[in-house]
């Protein structure tokens, strides 16, 4: 297994720069996704989307 | 010692070349124990003289100056405002934007007769206290200028989502003349520009009493308000119970509606304040967990020197004898 890792990943630097790169942005994306999702929680019923619904008229979007 | 064994040395010279007159008035200056300019008691006195005197300035000195130097009297500076638990003020809190949209209706229908808003387009309200056809709708009651035509006559044209919110009057002069000779302030950034920030502006709107107390001094055209600094305002008080009628059903009495127009004023000062505070928490969960790791990784590193044990090994003691 650690092998497999070394010799896909580590062992040539573009690939290991490639890992780098890519694995900085799935952490970025799931990170944001998740600390957005507890704010979000955080500030239930307090947020403009929460009320927007109210005076919104039906059909036409923002 | 030094400079005092020259001193000795250079007299004695001076006794040697000129004769005994010197050397006796020396030998009688430096026994005679009696004599009035070194008297113990003297030198006691003009030290408890001089400490008394050092003291006694130090003292004065606090005594005009105190512990604190204010450049105002009390009532120059007004009364401090009470401070409020505001939840859009605590780190992890968003704006709530029902209270925005509260505090913009009684922005538009009291503060908006005298006070500008001028650095907040119609744009920024979409999205945190309008919808977009609220909005576009609010920013065509009013006409802007258009840029010059082809003769160079400025027209006037409907408001856009880009257009700022119009003043009442057209310049300060306007509105120094339509109040007294009062400024009232522009308000996109009251909140930053006073000290105490929501709670003064909250505690301005709901301060005023009923009638100034006895012996204040209320100048001609002003009234009385104990937390504005010097105590005369030129605006009364305007939140009155049911002023505004809330379209969410909220009563509209004259503490909410301070609060909503309070929560209002400090959006319209700080509209980045949401995305701030959702950034300042990843940034602070993010770094937090790096700080864990570098102490975690320092520990490892140093464990080697932390855990290692120093022995001291003693020197053979054959050749000495036992102790009895």
């Amino acid at each position: 297994m650690a092998t497999a890792i070394y010799n896909t990943l580590f062992r040539r630097n573009w690939t290991m720069l490639g890992a780098v790169f890519v694995g900085a942005f799935a952490f970025e994306i799931g990170y944001d996704n998740v600390m957005n999702k507890v704010w979000d929680n955080n500030n239930r019923g307090r947020q403009w989307k929460d009320i927007r619904h109210k005076y919104v008229e039906g059909g036409d979007d923002e | 010692m030094l400079a005092r064994s020259c001193l000795r040395s250079t007299r004695a010279f001076a006794g040697l070349r000129n004769g005994a007159v010197h050397i006796s008035k020396r030998a009688a200056s430096s026994s005679s124990s009696g004599s009035a300019a070194e008297s113990p008691l003297r030198l006691n006195i003009a030290a408890a003289a001089a400490t008394t005197v050092a003291a006694g300035s130090i003292a004065w000195y606090y005594h005009l100056y105190g512990p604190t130097a204010d450049a105002s009297t009390p009532a120059e500076e007004g009364l401090h405002p009470t401070k409020y638990p505001w939840v859009h003020e605590q780190w992890f809190k968003s704006f709530d934007h029902q209270a925005l949209r509260r505090g913009f209706q009684v922005y538009r229908e009291v503060c908006a007769s005298c006070h500008s808003l001028s650095r907040v387009p119609y744009r920024t309200l979409v999205g945190s206290v309008l919808t977009v056809d609220e909005a576009k709708a609010l920013a065509e009651e009013n006409e802007y200028d258009t840029e010059p035509n082809d003769q160079g006559d400025i027209e006037k044209r409907p408001g856009k989502l880009s257009d700022y919110l119009p003043a009442p009057y057209a310049n300060d002069e306007a509105a120094r003349f339509a109040n007294n000779g009062a400024l009232p302030p522009d308000l996109s950034l009251i909140v930053k520009a006073r000290h105490g920030g929501c709670d003064y502006v909250f505690n301005l709107l709901t301060g005023y009493p009923d009638e100034p107390p006895a012996g204040a001094q209320v100048g001609e055209g002003l009234n009385f308000n104990p937390y504005f600094p010097g105590t005369g305002i030129a605006m009364a008080r305007v939140l009155f119970d049911g002023v505004v009628e809330y379209e969410d059903g909220t009563p509209a009495t004259t503490s909410q509606m301070a609060k909503d127009v309070t929560e209002f004023l400090n959006w319209a000062a700080e509209p980045e304040m949401d995305d701030r505070k959702r950034m300042g928490m990843k940034v602070l969960v993010v770094t937090s967990v790096l700080f864990a790791m570098s102490v975690w990784v320092k520990r490892y590193k140093w464990a080697w020197l932390k855990s290692r044990k120093i022995v001291y090994d003693p020197p053979k003691t054959n050749n000495i004898a036992p102790r009895r």
